[in-house]
This record gives C-alpha cells, structure tokens and sequence, in this order.
C-alpha cells in the first residue's frame, strides 16, 4: 500500500513556504510538548492493549478537536517502511516512532495525527507528543497553536501531572514542561569565518542545546542547525521561548555580521565558490544527498547574498525535502538503487533550478 | 490533647464510651490504643471488603523505596538506568527521591513553574472510553497485588455500567 499524501491539508509541507519572518536564515520553528496520559505505562513499558487504549482515547479527543479538524490519522503499524521513511523525510515523525531505527521496530499503537500545520505522534518514547510547525522565525505563534491543541485534548484526555515536577515523560530530561522549542537556522557564514565554534559554546551556557537537521542524534549537513532549549524545568513556558527568541536573534545577527565580512574581505572568492555550487548542482549528472546539502547551503547563502537572483527560498526548500532517498523513490514510483537515487536526485535538482526564471550571474 | 493512659504521646484515637447510661470520652494515642486492643478509625476499612483487605494488607510488602519496583510497572531504578526511560507516572512517586536529584542536576531547579494542569472531571469523557481505562487499571492493580486500589476501580466500573 502506498499512502496518498495529498490527504494532507498541506502536504505536511506548509512550513517549507518560506512565507515567515527570516526565512532565509530561519527556515522552520518547530514545539513539541510531551504527554503521557495517566494511568498507562509510558509506551516502551506500555502492553500493546495499552498502546491501543492509548491510541483510542486520543483518538476520540482528537475527533472533538478544533486544531485538529480535518486532520489526517496514519497508523504508523499499518504503513509499509518506504511510506514511514518518506513521513520521516518530510520531518513529520520522528525516527522512533516511524520504526526506523534497527534496534526500535515500529510499535503495535504507533501513529500520527497530520493537521495543517500540526501533528500529534501518538505511543512515541512518550504517548503524546504534540507539535507545531511553522516556516520561518514563529515561536511564539507555534506555541499559540500547539498550547491551543493542549488544552483541546488535556481537556479530555488525563494527562500524567505531579504538582511538584509538573508533566511527567518517559525521560526525565522532558519533565515539567514537557516542552522543545527549536528553530532550524542555516548558518553558512558562520560556519565560513569559524565563528561558529564560539556561538555554539555560548548556546550551551546559556542552557540552550544544537542538534542536525533531524533534531536528536543527527548530524548537521548542509550547515543546518536546530537550537533548541535544554532544560524543561524550573522555568515557564514563556521564559524559555523569551530566552530562546533572545538568543536566536542575536544568532541571526552574528550570521548576518558574518556574511557582511565576507563579502567584504573575501568577495570573489565567495562569489567563485557560491557559483561553482550552483554550476554543480545545476550541470551534475549524479549527486549523493550530502554533496546535494552542501551546494544547496552556498546556492542559499548566494540567494541571501543577492549575488543569485529569481531564485526563490521555496524552491530551496522544496529541494532540501524532495531531494531525499524516499521521496526521490516515492515520484519515481519505483525503490532506487543508490546510484539511481544519485542519479535522480541530480536530474530532480537541475529540473528545478533549471525553471526558475530570471537568473544572472 | 495527651494520651489518657501513657500522658506522653498526643491522643489520636477518640472513642466515645457508655458503660451503665454513663457517657465517658477516652483520649488514646496509637499505641496505647493497639495495646489496648481498640482499632484506629484510619486503619478501619471503609467499604464492605474491609475485612478481605485487611488480611491482604499484612501479606502485602512494605512501601517501595529506591532498591525496590516501582507498584504500578514493575520498573526498577536498574530498568531506569539500563534505558534511560522510567516505565510510567508512578515511577515519579516510586523513585521521588533519586529522581529529583537527578531532575536538579539536569535542570538546575526540580520544581515546575510552567502552566498548571487539572485533570478533566470524569464525566468530561466518554464513559467507554473511562470504562476501558478503569479496566486496564484494575488489570495492573489485581497484577501488582493493590487489592484496595483493585477494590475502588471495581466499584467505579460499576457505577458507570449502570
């Protein structure tokens, strides 16, 4: 069975619009929080009637839900691996829920809830685990939203919470709150004049943490990083998306600092090595998905240059999803080898660059 | 108020006596009142397994503590620190000690001062739904040997098939 993914309101891809604040630099803000529901195990403790129960509460909630109106069920146990990959290649589940990982196959109860713009991973590391996401630099209007489902489904559902330690998750490094709050920021100019050692270092003192581009235990490619807050308790709500927002736009102005010295003591030979990515992704008849990542990175930090125009974000976007192995299978309707995924992710690239209009050099 | 009969210990035990028309108040504190044979109002069972209870109740182990299991899952700290998870909400309570040490180092503070929470009213939720939940709880109770806990759930299953 292959799933029809235009069941979803967006695609699951609105957030790829390029339509928020700094979304050259910020290309996505994402919020989980963390719930289990009292009265049943935590779900890798949980039996599989548990996982079940668990699912059908959540279930008839959701049903009552307004954020979830016209939200899309896909029972993760149900899907074949190439269908849960493609999910997680659209950063729509996360790699254990969707069973993934070799040691963690995919868990009788598993599922998700795909709304506009929001989701709920149901029997994940915990039962619930609600998220917004939204384009660009939007923390405190993805937090709106997710708080609003919160509520919805808190409302019906009993939610596992101790009034001393507050919401209570599988792993103690997400109790309290129950809250990650992240943005994902393409820093190329930082990572070009070696700043970005220093930034990340200060990240940490501040109680905030950097993942990949697939959040915990991913590697950064293309320079893609997600900052997230650490801790989860001892501090509202509110004072961790104050201190993450803070930080973040200080972030935003070392990298837009970075990218003005650049271009001033290092002009052409920026300028040379943005074209010749471009000139590769544009010319190469087979590209692996990290070699793709990384051209992408300077075509983007080109577009935020200006020295590359007519180019839109989207498209960049656009690529950095639908360059990937499932997705590349997923249109060509067959599994790829990976030299033919090599080879189609390059003809895929130069389609797409190749139609938008108006490029100089 | 002293016990009547050591003067030492606070009286917490308050038994109305009437011998011969004669109303007499009797201050007992726990012990004196177990030596004397009288039962605590607080170790009276309330409901009509009170008896059955009270027999389980001293077949049942002492209250868990950090080297024991956790009642509700059966996970134990070792489980804990082999996966890094705790098994269910009762682990919280279960492990209270260990774990708001190890909350304080991870976060620096091991009291939440987010958003509050209250449960919803039972009749919020669909009574099918409660139904299968109270079940499933009274499975882990009769599992974990918590006849009291066991006891109560059968009862409001009962209440809600009616």
């Amino acid at each position: 069975m292959t799933m029809d993914l235009s069941l979803l309101p967006d695609g699951g891809v609105s957030w790829l619009d390029a339509s928020g604040a700094h979304a050259d630099i910020v290309l996505s803000t994402r919020i989980r929080l963390a719930r289990n529901v009292d009265g049943f195990a935590f779900t890798s403790r949980a039996r599989e009637g548990e996982r079940l129960r668990v699912l059908a509460q959540v279930r008839e909630a959701s049903a009552k839900s307004d954020s979830l109106a016209g939200a899309f069920l896909f029972r993760l146990d149900e899907l074949a691996v190439q269908d849960r990959l493609l999910l997680h290649e659209r950063h729509l589940v996360s790699k254990e829920l969707a069973g993934l990982d070799a040691n963690h196959p995919v868990r009788p109860g598993s599922a998700v809830f795909l709304g506009d713009g929001l989701g709920v991973m149901i029997n994940e590391e915990d039962h619930l685990r609600l998220q917004a996401l939204r384009s660009g630099f939007a923390l405190h209007e993805a937090y709106e939203q997710v708080s609003r489902l919160d509520r919805e489904l808190g409302s019906r559902v009993p939610f596992a919470f101790h009034p001393e330690f507050g919401f209570l998750t599988a792993c103690p490094t997400n109790t309290g709150t129950g809250m990650r709050a992240s943005v994902l920021i393409h820093l190329p100019g930082l990572v070009l004049t070696k700043e970005i050692q220093r930034v990340l270092t200060g990240l940490q003192q501040m109680g905030l943490t950097y993942r990949g581009l697939y959040g915990e235990g991913s590697e950064v490619v293309g320079n893609f990083f997600q900052i997230s807050n650490q801790t989860t308790l001892g501090r509202s709500e509110e004072e961790l998306l104050d201190q993450l927002v803070h930080v973040v736009r200080r972030v935003i102005e070392k990298e837009e600092e970075a990218r003005r010295v650049l271009q001033r003591d290092a002009g052409y030979i920026i300028e040379d090595k943005l074209w010749r990515a471009y000139g590769t992704l544009r010319y190469a008849r087979s590209l692996s998905f990290d070699e793709a990542m990384n051209y992408l990175s300077g075509v983007r930090l080109a577009v935020g240059l200006k020295l590359i125009n007519g180019l839109s974000v989207y498209t960049l976007n656009k690529l950095l999803i639908f360059s990937q192995a499932a997705h590349l299978s997923y249109v060509e309707g067959r599994p790829l080898t990976e030299s033919e995924a090599g080879q189609t992710r390059a003809r895929y690239v130069r389609d797409a660059l190749a139609s938008e209009a108006g490029l100089n050099g | 108020m002293l016990c009547d009969s050591c003067k030492e210990r606070d009286a917490v035990v308050h038994l109305t006596q009437i011998v011969d028309n004669a109303v007499s108040q009797l201050h007992l504190c726990e012990r004196c009142a177990a030596e004397k044979g009288v039962e605590t109002s607080a170790g009276m069972p309330q409901h009509p397994l009170g008896q059955f209870l009270a027999e389980v109740q001293q077949q049942v182990p002492p209250p868990p503590s950090e080297a024991g299991r956790c009642t509700f899952c059966g996970a134990s700290m070792k489980d804990f620190r082999a996966s890094g998870r705790l098994g269910c909400a009762r682990c919280y309570t279960t492990f209270e000690g260990s774990l708001r040490e190890l909350l304080r180092r991870v976060h620096g503070h091991s009291r939440h001062v987010g958003r509050g929470y209250a449960s919803p009213e039972p009749e919020a939720t669909e009574g099918d739904s409660i139904r299968g939940e109270l079940r499933e709880r009274l499975r882990r109770a009769i599992e974990s040997e918590q006849f009291e806990l066991a006891a109560e759930l059968r009862d409001r299953i009962r209440v809600l098939d009616e």
